[in-house]
């Protein structure tokens, strides 16, 4: 099995879901001749044509729209936002139309799209490509909503998100896209939407994470084992709908819960997860749920100090850890 | 005149917390010294917490439904009894030790630097903070400790007295591990020691559908429902059943019966004669009257017989102490006056524990087969059933004979199928020779 990058295994899922489906097709800015920002759809207009990978003008809320348009009229289409600081202009068209057309018509339409989107920070992105928008994304019903954090993942995901029927925002961490590097499959396979992952079983604390800082969390459970201190990582991976299932059971497991994410704190997925847990987990408890995330700050900063004072990392994680460790 | 603090009574060496039910008092009630104050619920048994003394009950300090451990406030009274003023503790006796709401409140405060934090990232030493230098297992008053959810819900299922647990987290919190290393190290002593329940499953708590209604579940139903379960799961139940022919004994009652409840006051039923065919054979095979603990069988000396009854919020199984003392006359009294206090809700403590052997009469009920849950830590429980005419074939010859079914659920741990066969064997050949010339004193 090779190993690859998460770029690569994404590449690779749309690759064969297009060879795979003739109604599968690309559009966004720069996917054709480019090969997309990234790279993510290179090659892809030289082996599809024009037809199925549309480099679009510069605005957002016409990839969105036209993508509702296509999905209506039973195209898989698999929208790019190059940037997620870009995805408001798309927001109307993606909230207000493609998450309520299967309800509002009463199932009799459905919205099969994925929105691929780049998100996060580190890497000097500045105030404009930094950003971690799932919060506002996650209080939309009707929209899926997944994090992978790893190539497997990411494969896996992306093939389940272009096989639904309805709107997936597919958010890929910018950091993760060489900097992770993993076995990936041949050929088709699956991941479900709606299971998170245990990816590392641990018995004194139960650490919940998505996208990159998943990554850095499994670093800091490395440091806090060798400190005597079991540390449980479960990669969300889907954050809508969240897998309550795993959530409950690692939390009950444990009695100790943080969960770190990159996106600020406030009102933010661990809120919800937290919520969850001293709902359903109270008895299980044996510590204040805690969260540690970004700062209430407009945005990430572009000065390289800011950026990483903004942005988690292992030592920041590990910190909170031994707080809850010793509580 | 002076404010003092009513207990929740210590009633049993195995009782450590009751559930309050229902406050017969409220707050400027006056009461007289016996007054029942409040209906409490312990995992034995409902009781009245009566009042120490004469006085009005000023404050009620622990609400409705509320879990109390044993020897905690409940209430405040103001008395002035002497004996009260003596019998408090200096602490309790001013008035002045009751916080009340001062009359302009301070709605600043006030500033204490270097206080300790709360929570995770708070804690640690700090010149005039709370007591940080705690070594860890110090003794900290059981009301200032914070117990968390778990460390709540552990000390529960294990009946652990929190004060006696180290705790190691911080400023010495008793943590989730303090506890399960408790449970591991203590020593295994007292029949009360409970063995390890089995935690529940985690399951996602369902909501009824519209077709479907819940019900609020009673502090004795989820004592019972959480007694059933226990032993259930810890006790591998095996089940066996036997016929006995009763038809002399039916004869001996019926002949007898009238003559008896003149003289006792009660109806002689059928019960008492199966107890003391039990506890007799019992004594032939003390292996029935055991408890399986630690891996080990404690044969028990006294043969005290539960006997199922059903009080109003749910079954009782009050106990007949020293059965095997008792005629079959004074078995049906004992019966009778326990079923009786039973429904009455009178049973008292020294009633509902100590069995070592339970009985069931489930043929009141209409029952011709059972398969009773074993009354845990016991290591059987037998039903009798209900006595039916039926023809039975007796030297080749159709006769019509009462018969009555033994149904008897045993721990496999304790008991195999050979035991447990002998002993029904000696219940079938007790019965069967209980006639005419039984013995009923």
């Amino acid at each position: 099995m090779a190993a690859k990058s998460v770029i690569e295994a994404i590449r690779e899922a749309m690759l064969e879901e297009m060879r795979a489906d003739s109604r599968v097709m690309v559009l966004g800015e720069d996917v054709g001749k480019r090969g997309g920002v990234f790279l993510a759809t290179q090659g892809f207009i030289e082996e599809f044509g024009e037809a199925r990978v549309i480099d679009t003008p510069l605005a957002e809320a016409s990839i969105a729209g036209i993508s509702v348009g296509l999905a209506f009229k039973g195209l898989r289409p698999i929208a790019e936002i190059q940037f997620s600081d870009f995805w408001w202009p798309a927001c109307n068209q993606i909230i207000g139309e493609a998450s309520r057309a299967h309800y509002g018509s009463n199932g009799a339409l459905s919205v099969p799209m994925v929105v691929r989107i780049p998100y996060g920070g580190g890497v000097l992105g500045g105030l404009y490509h930094s950003q971690s928008i799932e919060g506002y994304l996650y209080n939309t019903p009707g929209l899926k909503v997944i994090t992978p954090a790893t190539p497997y993942d990411a494969k896996g995901l992306l093939k389940a998100s272009i096989r639904d029927n309805n709107p997936v925002i597919f958010l890929e961490h910018k950091k993760t896209y060489r900097a992770v590097r993993g076995e990936v499959p041949d050929g088709d396979y699956i991941i479900p939407i709606g299971v998170a992952d245990v990816k590392r079983q641990g018995s004194d604390i139960s650490l919940f994470s998505y996208g990159l800082t998943m990554h850095y969390s499994l670093e800091a459970a490395a440091r806090l084992e060798k400190e005597g201190v079991s540390v449980e990582v479960v990669d969300l991976r889907t954050l809508r709908p969240l897998d309550k299932d795993t959530i409950l059971a690692s939390a009950r497991k444990t009695g100790k819960v943080l969960i770190a994410h990159e996106a600020n704190v406030i009102g933010g997925v661990g809120a919800e997860v937290a919520a969850i847990i001293a709902a359903d987990a109270f008895e299980y408890l044996d510590a204040p749920i805690h969260r540690i995330g970004g700062p209430d700050a407009p945005g990430m900063a572009f000065a390289p100090t800011l950026e990483s004072a903004y942005m988690l990392n292992p030592d920041k994680i590990s910190a909170a850890l031994r707080e809850l460790a010793a509580y | 005149m002076a404010k003092i603090l009513i207990e929740l009574p210590q009633v049993g060496e195995s009782v450590v917390e009751g559930v309050i039910d229902k406050w017969l008092k409220k707050p400027g009630d006056k009461v007289s010294k016996f007054d029942p104050l409040v209906e409490v619920v312990t995992d034995k048994v409902n009781m009245e917490v009566p009042s120490p003394y004469d006085g009005v009950i000023t404050r009620i300090l622990a609400q409705e439904g509320a879990t109390i451990p044993m020897g905690a406030p409940i209430a405040e009274l103001e008395t002035s009894d002497p004996a009260a003023l003596q019998a408090q503790p200096s602490s309790h006796s001013a008035p002045a030790t009751v916080p009340t709401a001062p009359s302009t409140p301070n709605t600043i405060g006030t500033l204490v630097e270097d206080s300790l934090g709360v929570g995770p990232t708070g804690g640690g030493a700090g010149p005039n903070g709370q007591p940080s230098e705690t070594p860890a297992g110090a003794s900290v008053a059981t009301e200032e400790r914070f117990y968390s959810p778990i460390v709540m819900k552990l000390a529960k299922e294990h009946a652990i007295d929190l004060a006696q647990v180290k705790g190691t987290g911080m400023a010495g919190r008793v943590t989730k591990k303090d506890v399960l290393e408790y449970v591991e190290s203590r020593p295994k002593a007292g029949v009360a020691a409970p063995a390890r329940t089995p935690t529940p499953a985690p399951s996602t708590p369902t909501r009824p559908s519209a077709d479907e209604e819940e019900v609020a579940v009673s502090p004795i139903r989820r004592t019972i429902a959480q007694h059933m379960a226990r032993s259930a799961a810890e006790i591998p139940h095996a089940w066996a059943m036997i016929e006995a022919d009763v038809t002399e004994l039916v004869k001996r009652r019926q002949a007898v019966r009238e003559d008896f409840k003149r003289r006792e006051g009660v109806d002689l039923t059928a019960l008492p004669f199966v107890i003391k065919a039990v506890v007799e054979s019992l004594k032939e095979h003390p292996l029935l009257n055991s408890t399986w603990r630690d891996g080990k069988i404690i044969l028990k000396k006294r043969i005290n017989i539960g006997v199922a009854a059903a009080a109003p919020e749910g079954l009782v199984v009050p106990v007949i102490h020293d059965a095997d003392a008792m005629s079959v006359a004074r078995l049906n009294k004992a019966v009778r006056d326990l079923a009786d206090r039973a429904r009455q809700n009178k049973l008292t403590l020294a009633d509902v524990q100590g069995g070592t052997f339970s009985v069931n009469n489930t043929g009141a009920i209409g029952t011709i087969i059972s398969r009773p849950i074993i009354n845990h830590p016991q290591a059987a429980i037998l039903t009798t059933e209900t006595i039916q005419k039926r023809p039975v074939v007796i030297n080749d010859a159709i006769t019509i004979r009462s018969m009555m079914n033994l149904c008897l659920s045993f721990d496999h741990r304790i008991l195999d199928g050979a035991e447990v066969g002998t002993f029904l064997q000696s219940v079938k050949r007790k019965l069967e020779r209980m006639g005419a010339d039984t013995p009923l004193h």
